[in-house]
């Protein structure tokens, strides 16, 4: 089988699997919905001066959300042997990683536009700079997120505690990333500055990080 | 073998003392270093902080270079040294943490600038090796220093964003605060030399005893395991 055909095929089991359980974005949304929700009793803004701190609240509660969903990417193969019969079968280890990646950031990326409406509600929020280009930054940053995170789940699979493995792991790394989206969620908000460097920084940390990630995971599934 | 250490330790002692004078004497001891004018003597604790800073990033980067090394040749050698160099580094970068502080208090009037992109991304780079150790500890597999290989790996590849993104962040809002101008005396600059060549010393010193100590340990753990497999034989 080629490398699109084996990515499209496990992309598809996955996105079947979650269609019917729905396991993954129930949970996603049920949490960033209470961390709207908690966030909103426990700052009371008006309207400007929740445009300056609504980027950082809401990529804080998708960075949240999203760890939820990574820690099961891989669980779920552990079961049953899934990965072991993976590792013994001639396919390579790039497109299973592909196609786990571009999975999470499908569920990552429905639970934002999900919850986007609802953040725009509850905070007032109108942007003031060119708003089209919140979507590229919300594109860049989840894939700076989801790649970054799948692949630490990997990593962190045969750890203790590895539910809580995973943040440790993936939130000093994501330190630069965060600042990025953070900071031109709130350039384009406020409409003070232009969010150009921060989306020429996103563009490079992911394909920085998408290269170590596809050339490395090889070496992180056969050392499990 | 074992007199090379004991010369090493001696010259570390030797050094750290002198380091340790040469950034404590005022100008009108011998081989005194001068008083910064603005900052006064509290500036001194400069050849502490920076010299730290310093070596953290040598043993960081020794840290990098043989995680690559461990994952082409798969050299036990190379994981010690990896994991020997990560503690240590995280060590002397707590050093630089807490000193950066001490000196911000009385000079900036602040213990803490959110501003100041050297605080930060110190503080990002401690937290990723940090996060390195905490892996290596929690791993239960036996594959422990590949994962932890490919992790540094991720955590260097980290530092470049770490510093080009804080240090836009904080350009477009400029903060009053300057850390140090570009001139700095000789006489300074050697009192740092030295007290650098010190903390490099004793970094190589400990580092050698941790990895002698890991390899050992090691060895033990080895010689434990092939027992009990004889005494299940029999």
């Amino acid at each position: 089988m080629s490398f699109l055909a084996i990515t499209r095929a496990t992309l598809g089991k996955d996105i079947r699997l979650e269609w019917r359980s729905k396991d993954a974005i129930n949970a996603m949304l049920f949490f960033a919905l209470l961390v709207v929700v908690i966030f909103s009793f426990a700052f009371d803004p008006t309207a400007e001066e929740s445009r300056r701190i609504a980027g950082g609240l809401i990529w804080v509660a998708f960075l949240f959300a999203a760890v939820v969903a990574l820690n099961q990417t891989w669980a779920r193969e552990l079961r049953n042997q899934v990965l072991d019969a993976y590792r013994v079968s001639p396919a390579p280890a790039n497109p299973l990683f592909l196609a786990k990646a571009i999975g999470n950031f499908i569920f990552v990326s429905v639970l934002e536009g999900l919850m986007t409406p609802l953040f725009i509600a509850f905070y007032k929020l109108r942007a003031l700079g060119p708003g089209w280009e919140l979507l590229p930054i919300a594109g860049l940053g989840t894939w700076a997120l989801v790649v970054n995170g799948t692949f630490f789940a990997a990593i962190s699979l045969r750890t203790r505690s590895r539910e809580i493995m995973l943040p440790l792991l993936l939130f000093p790394l994501s330190i630069p990333a965060l600042l990025g989206m953070v900071n031109a969620t709130t350039a384009i908000l406020t409409g003070e500055e232009s969010a150009r460097f921060w989306i020429a920084l996103l563009v490079a940390y992911d394909v920085v990080f998408t290269t170590a990630c596809l050339l490395l995971f090889d070496t992180v599934l056969e050392a499990e | 073998m074992k007199r090379g250490f004991t010369i090493l330790a001696i010259v570390t002692g030797l050094l750290l003392a002198f380091g340790f004078y040469k950034a404590l004497a005022p100008l009108s001891w011998p081989l005194g270093t001068p008083t910064e004018q603005t900052m006064g003597y509290v500036q001194r604790i400069f050849y502490y902080h920076v010299s730290s800073a310093w070596t953290a990033l040598v043993l960081f980067a020794i840290n990098f270079v043989s995680s690559i090394v461990f994952l082409v040749k798969r050299n036990e050698k190379a994981d010690i040294l990896a994991l020997a160099t990560a503690e240590l580094g995280v060590v002397f970068c707590a050093v630089v943490l807490v000193t950066g502080p001490i000196w911000a208090r009385p000079v900036w009037g602040i213990w803490w600038d959110p501003a100041d992109i050297r605080l930060n991304s110190t503080l990002a780079l401690w937290l990723i090796y940090v996060s390195y150790l905490v892996l290596r500890r929690f791993s239960t597999s036996s594959k422990t220093p590949v994962i932890a290989a490919v992790w540094a790996i991720f955590g260097a590849l980290d530092v470049p964003f770490v510093f080009f993104s804080i240090w836009f962040f904080r350009t477009q809002h400029p903060s009053p605060v300057i850390a140090q101008g570009g001139y700095l005396d000789p006489r300074m600059w050697i009192t740092v030399l030295i007290n650098w060549a010190a903390f490099l010393s004793l970094a190589w010193l400990v580092t050698w005893t941790r990895y002698r100590l890991e390899f050992a340990q090691r060895k033990v753990h080895e010689a434990e395991a092939l027992e009990s497999l004889r005494e299940g034989s029999q």
